[in-house]
């Protein structure tokens, strides 16, 4: 089973995370990282930038066509910050995993397994069910 | 409870069997400590709640009950009288596990004195930590036979003094070899089942697949160990796309290859580029990890690069000949050369004989007869294939296969 962990944070975390020496947070997620590498249960994981005008926007679809804002951050309680993708044998191995996360006060992790393959074998006729994967390519590549 | 602890065993239990296997010099008996200890957990955590560091807690444990035992014999052993009374001298810095310890593990486990049937069943068992149920399970066999299996295994180990070391230099090379060996029969025995009804048993798979993980981690020097990894990931990039919903196989030519996990095939190729960046040529699983990097990265059968997937197939013959791999190679023969080429090749090892007994002769025979329009001879093969094959669902392919032609 694969599960993604997803990190969230409030704002006020994120900034009391700015008094932390990064050099200690790059260690201490360092050092989770590799325990997962080295228990061969992770399969990816990558940490989002901040959300300053660069390097985020939002499409909102509530109107059509959809709007391109800087977001409504500022309403938002969490933020999404990174995330991890582990296979393991359980969710009560998801769940030890996640609680080992070196994360503080005022963050979460949310925790969802992901879809595969078997979950759609009702559907494995269907055009666009087959066709995931390969678009999945094509979004890879650019 | 039981479910949470049972997944801290999954992820703690082999560096907890590692670690009192060093101090205690003895795998079999590590394990038994653990597995006491593990049932003092199941029966006290339910009450006084998980402790704040689990591993240290059972390791804790595990470490007393060892000494009681030692305790115990003290009068009957000497060895014994020593190891007891050093261990409860120690500050307790012995017994925090190291990287090393997995290793030793690893290496015992995977020992020349036991038959693969008894290195698959102990790795699982002490470095997976699963359970005879599950090994039971997984092997489709009753789970007395796995625990006879295992405690064989154990008595095995003792009565040869296998120490708990990794390899000396000179060994080295070779018992590595050995351990891959082991983790790619786990892989392939889950890749393509050779008996019983189900063709593909993913959960097996995926379990040797970690554990190869897992050795890139403990000696990423090696270029074989992320070739391996490499290799399994491609091949199980398709698992997706080798079976119908209903469970028949469908092979590599009538595969959709949409539904190959891209992702998945993107690790493979990282891994062997790990592999590669070794710099010391590639080995027989690099060698098998490229071919199926060329199947993997082909948008079709017609636009697989089969010449170089033919010189692959020569290099892989000539650094681990057999029957297997030339048998392969015909088969790529036919589609960058044609099937006359081929059938050369295929008849030189029917007269050779090796593979007498196994489906595959016959069938790859049979589709190049098709290819040459010979249909009564290969509708033949098909037949003869289809009586060879253990498992029921290639043999319904293989019927099929006569049939329709």
């Amino acid at each position: 089973m694969k599960y993604m962990f997803i990190m969230r944070s409030t704002e006020e975390a994120l900034e009391a995370s700015k008094k932390i020496p990064f050099e200690e947070i790059l260690n201490k997620m360092g050092a989770y990282n590799e325990s997962l590498i080295k228990a061969g249960v992770m399969l990816a994981g990558e940490g989002l930038a901040d959300v300053s005008e660069d390097n985020a926007f939002v499409v909102d679809f509530s109107e059509e066509p959809p709007i391109i804002t800087d977001g409504p951050y500022g309403e938002t309680h969490e933020l999404f910050n990174g995330f991890w993708i582990v296979q393991v044998g359980s969710k009560e191995e998801a769940a030890e995993w996640a609680r080992r996360c070196p994360l503080g006060p005022g963050s979460k992790l949310e925790v969802r397994r992901v879809h595969e393959a078997e979950d759609f074998a009702d559907f494995a006729d269907n055009e666009y069910i087959r066709k995931e994967t390969g678009w999945r390519e094509q979004l890879g590549q650019s | 409870m039981r479910r949470r602890i049972e997944a801290l065993w999954r992820i703690e239990g082999s560096r907890i069997i590692a670690v009192l296997a060093r101090v205690t010099r003895d795998i079999g008996l590590a394990e038994d400590l653990a597995q006491e200890a593990l049932a003092d957990a199941l029966e006290q955590w339910p009450v006084s709640g998980v402790p704040r560091n689990p591993a240290a807690w059972l390791t804790a444990v595990a470490k007393r009950k060892a000494i009681d035992a030692w305790r115990r014999a003290e009068g009957l052993d000497e060895r014994y009288r020593a190891i007891a009374h050093g261990l409860e001298e120690d500050d307790g810095v012995a017994w925090e596990p190291v990287d090393d310890d997995v290793l030793r593990l690893v290496f015992t486990a995977c020992h020349p004195v036991l038959s693969r049937e008894a290195q698959v069943a102990l790795t699982l068992r002490v470095v997976s930590g699963l359970t005879t149920e599950e090994l039971g399970r997984l092997f489709l066999v009753p789970v007395a036979t796995v625990q006879q299996r295992i405690v064989r295994a154990k008595k095995t180990l003792a009565a040869a003094k296998v120490p708990f070391e990794v390899p000396e230099p000179n060994e080295w090379k070779e018992r590595l070899g050995g351990v891959l060996g082991v983790v790619y029969l786990m892989f392939t025995e889950g890749y393509a089942a050779t008996s019983g009804e189900r063709w593909i048993r993913p959960d097996l798979a995926r379990e040797a697949l970690r554990i190869g993980r897992v050795l890139a981690g403990l000696v990423p020097r090696e270029p074989e160990v992320h070739a391996l990894v490499a290799l399994m990931e491609f091949q199980a990039s398709r698992f997706a796309a080798r079976t119908r919903p209903d469970g028949t196989p469908i092979l590599l030519a009538e595969q959709d290859r949409t539904r190959w996990d891209r992702a998945q095939i993107g690790r493979g190729s990282a891994a062997l580029a790990r592999s590669d960046a070794l710099g010391r040529g590639r080995g027989n699983y690099a060698l098998q990890a490229a071919i199926a990097e060329c199947h993997a990265t082909a948008p079709s059968v017609g636009e697989t690069d089969w010449q170089r997937i033919v010189l692959l197939y020569e290099a892989l013959g000539r650094i681990a000949p057999g029957p297997v791999v030339e048998l392969n190679r015909a088969v790529a023969v036919s589609m960058a050369t044609g099937p006359a080429a081929a059938l050369v090749i295929v008849d030189r090892l029917v007269t050779g004989g090796s593979l007498r007994g196994a489906h595959l002769l016959p069938s790859v025979r049979g589709e190049l007869l098709v290819r040459l329009g010979r249909l009564e001879e290969a509708r033949a093969e098909f037949t003869a294939a289809a009586a060879l094959a253990k498992n029921q669902r290639t043999r319904a392919l293989l019927e099929a296969r006569a049939a329709n032609i």
